[in-house]
């Protein structure tokens, strides 16, 4: 750019086109200019009136008037994978126009793991240790579409406590889920607090976990046949201390958030997508709920008993980041509901199917028995060979529909594991949702989203 | 603290010392969350466990502006290099603590897709074991790492 | 693949009203409707006519596509697998199509259902499945430069040996 011709402008230019052609004769370098860097000043414009506006000779309205803006305009931009709003390893591609985005394609893969494959090595009974680890903020929902897929092959009915059990783990860690969904919405847009208030009561759930499963995350608690352990004494008391507490501090959220001035113009009538468009791109969960169709799984294809619970399934009206973030502080409400209702009547009985093909014995029951012993150990080297066959089961994950396709060819491991993850779908959302709106408002997009980046590659 | 004082408070002590004490008294870890860590290392940082007590709740989001790398979840091949690129970013002097049984060995995920173990693309200064880590692990091996640099000697545990 | 004709026709009692008008029109495909579940086992050259044909029928979202490798113990290898979804309905469908090895292409549902995008290449990624159509038929997983479809049973899980301190065994 070094030969570019210096920009002389002199006043006594009577019309645009006269002054554009002077400007151009005796000038070598057009075709140059209009790729090299810089190119957005140098390009030559076909309009002597649009230049003029640019040296600020003249100053109009952008609005006032329509033209294509010609392709050098355009920027290509890299957001991540490296980036702190893209929760984890997301990386999206602006084209940009300025501060408005023209098309976005998000780029994934950085955090493929292998899993399925992993899978085909694992016996049905290993198998929710390694799906456990997909979806890392809704663990248990992995592990539920799992287990229910393997008894659907096998054939295997779960008793009323262990249905029970899954019910009020998997509600709370959608409860969780939704805390962390609503902490990095904040943050991302500027809301520090929500992240600290997020985190906090994120720590009284996760130290119930720890509690039952063993772990804070990752628990590989729902096997197939039931759960890995009953509930620790003095569960109630803690589930109580959860329905206690939550309720409260969403209240806190609430002043923090609902009407919060700055919140409301960052979220309202930012990343709108319609019914029909999530339909096409098969969108599911608080997306789809906030944009009016009330689909939740556990109403339309009810599992582990979901079905005997009273609770509402909240939608939005707008399908913008303001309603879906609503419909997730709805939903803890629900979950706090059904939480309430489960440990409520929480069945006497046993925490795993009674059979002992599929499920191991009973600890004290190894000592005294031959039989047992043998039981327990085939179990836990060789698995369970459920009978050749198909089955696909979905649960609703905090981020929407949770599949799980297990293909058996009689073996004590899956032919092909295949989880329907809602991450991956979602983020099919992104290039719709943040067509023709701004560079900014791409961070409180990606976060209403809330995707898991290790559900979206596996 | 101070190796002598004398009556007028006035502390002396060596330059290397004083520099040691100021790397590890403000750590600025860079946010490389990959995985089921990153979310471990989010709450480390938040109201429960509160890193700020180390002074290393400032996390950066340029690799240019950070000392601490830690590498949080699995690294995928395809994130490899990646992390190379942003470990270079970084500034000298520079640590790496590798959380979690993925980022340390591969874990449970001995496949094509993972690099099985972070020390096979950047030099590791502290292991985390865990799966995932928990916050006071985290603590834990960070508050180790300090420890390493101020004596300037491998510490194990 | 192409031959079966009148013994894999639909079942004597005539389908749900939902999905009669699809069956009707595909009465080659082999249909499979129990009260639990419905599934299609159709022909790769008819897989795009038929998800139309449920589209139309109001199974509005393509919930999932994926596939599955049977190597050796199947012909052909290769089965697709497509899950559809009814909202209106509340229904599911489950389409199958078998894919050659020798010739591993299927027509892309894309121009149906836009939302196949991400699973198709994931699809094409994984077991090398291309789809006929597809706007932009790349790798979605893995790095661009990687050789090989690794959830094919040919393609080894990759796993390192491992060596524990003070042991000399290797596992």
């Amino acid at each position: 750019m070094d030969e570019a011709p210096g920009r002389t402008v002199s006043a006594d230019q009577e019309t645009d086109t006269q002054y554009v052609e002077e400007w151009v004769s005796g000038t070598e370098v057009p075709d140059e200019m209009a790729t090299g860097e810089g190119a957005q000043e140098m390009a030559l414009q076909e309009s002597g009136y649009r230049f003029r506006e640019q040296l600020g000779a003249v100053v109009t309205d952008d609005y006032l008037y329509e033209e294509e803006v010609s392709e050098d305009e355009r920027m290509i931009i890299n957001m991540g994978p490296q980036h702190p709003s893209t929760h984890g390893v997301l990386r999206l591609q602006l084209e940009l126009e300025g501060e408005m985005i023209k098309r976005c394609k998000p780029v994934i893969g950085y955090l493929h793991t292998g899993m399925e494959k992993t899978a085909e090595t694992l016996t049905f009974m290993q198998g929710p240790t390694n799906v456990t680890r997909m979806d890392y903020l809704a663990p248990l929902h992995n592990e539920l579409a799992f287990s229910l897929a393997t008894e659907k092959l096998l054939g295997v009915e779960v008793p009323p406590r262990a249905a029970a059990i899954r019910v009020l783990m998997t509600e709370l860690n959608r409860i969780s889920s939704h805390l962390v969904a609503l902490a990095t919405n904040g943050m991302d847009i500027g809301a520090i607090s929500m992240m600290m208030y997020g985190f906090r009561e994120r720590e009284l759930i996760l130290a119930f976990f720890e509690k039952t499963t063993g772990l804070r995350m990752n628990h590989n608690y729902i096997r197939p046949g039931g759960v890995a352990a009953d509930l620790p004494p003095g569960w109630r008391q803690d589930v109580a201390n959860i329905l206690k507490t939550i309720p409260a501090r969403l209240g806190q959220y609430d002043d923090l958030l609902k009407e919060n001035p700055i919140w409301l113009s960052r979220t309202q009538g930012v990343g709108v997508i319609t019914a029909k468009e999530c339909r096409a791109y098969g969108i599911t969960g608080p997306i789809l709920r906030g944009t009016g169709v009330e689909w939740d799984l556990r109403k339309v294809f009810p599992y582990s008993g979901i079905d005997q619970y009273e609770f509402d399934v909240p939608v939005g009206a707008h399908g913008d980041v303001y309603d879906r973030y609503r419909v997730r502080v709805e939903e803890i409400i629900q979950s706090l509901r059904i939480v309430e209702q489960a440990a409520e009547r929480m069945p006497k009985g046993d925490f795993r199917a009674d059979d002992r093909k599929v499920t191991p014995p009973p600890r004290a029951r190894i000592d005294e028995s031959m039989e047992a012993l043998i039981h327990h150990f085939k179990i836990f080297t060789e698995g369970f060979r459920p009978p050749p066959g198909e089955a696909y089961t979905a649960v609703e994950s905090p981020r929407g529909e949770l599949g799980c396709y297990l293909v058996s060819d009689g073996g004590g491991k899956p032919w092909r594991c295949h989880i329907r993850a809602p991450s991956f779908y979602n983020l099919q959302a992104l290039p719709v949702m943040l067509a023709e709106s701004m560079v900014a408002d791409t961070i409180a997009t990606i976060a209403s989203l809330d995707p898991v980046m290790g559900d979206v590659d596996r | 603290m101070a190796r002598r004082s004398t009556p007028g408070n006035i502390v002396t002590t060596t330059i290397d010392w004083a520099a040691r004490w100021a790397q590890t008294q403000s750590m600025w870890p860079a946010t490389f969350g990959l995985a089921c860590c990153a979310i471990e290392m989010m709450a480390t940082g938040t109201a429960h466990n509160d890193l700020a007590r180390f002074g290393m709740e400032v996390f950066r989001a340029s690799p240019r502006q950070a000392d601490l790398m830690i590498v949080a979840g699995r690294v995928s091949q395809k994130m490899a290099p990646v992390l190379r690129q942003v470990y270079d970013q970084m500034p000298e002097p520079k640590w790496v603590i590798s959380m979690g049984a993925c980022a340390s060995t591969g874990g449970m995920f001995n496949n094509y897709a993972l690099v099985q173990g972070v020390d096979q693309v950047v030099p590791v200064d502290m292991y985390v074991p865990g799966c995932p880590p928990g916050p006071q692990s985290l603590m834990h091996g960070i508050l180790t790492l300090q420890r390493q640099i101020m004596t300037g000697q491998k510490v194990s545990g | 693949m192409s031959e079966v004709t009148t013994d894999h026709a639909p079942e004597a009692e005539a389908p749900h009203p939902v999905i009669a008008p699809v069956v009707d029109r595909f009465p080659e495909a082999r249909w499979e409707i129990s009260d639990t579940e419905w599934l299609v086992d159709v022909d790769r050259a008819q897989l795009s006519d038929l998800a139309a044909a449920c589209r139309d029928a109001g199974f509005e979202v393509c919930v999932d596509v994926t596939a599955v490798d049977w190597y050796r113990s199947r012909r052909p290898r290769f089965e697709v697998v497509v899950n559809l979804l009814s909202h209106q309905h509340r229904r599911r469908l489950r389409v199958t199509a078998g894919v050659p090895a020798d010739d591993p292409t299927v027509p892309s549902l894309y121009p149906v259902y836009p939302g196949v995008n991400f699973p198709e290449r994931e699809v094409y990624d994984l077991f090398g499945i291309t789809f006929e159509g597809h706007p932009d038929m790349t790798r979605i997983l893995m790095p661009d430069d990687w050789e090989g479809h690794p959830l094919r049973k040919d393609f080894s899980v990759g796993s390192v040996p491992v060596r524990f301190k003070e042991s000399h065994k290797v596992i």
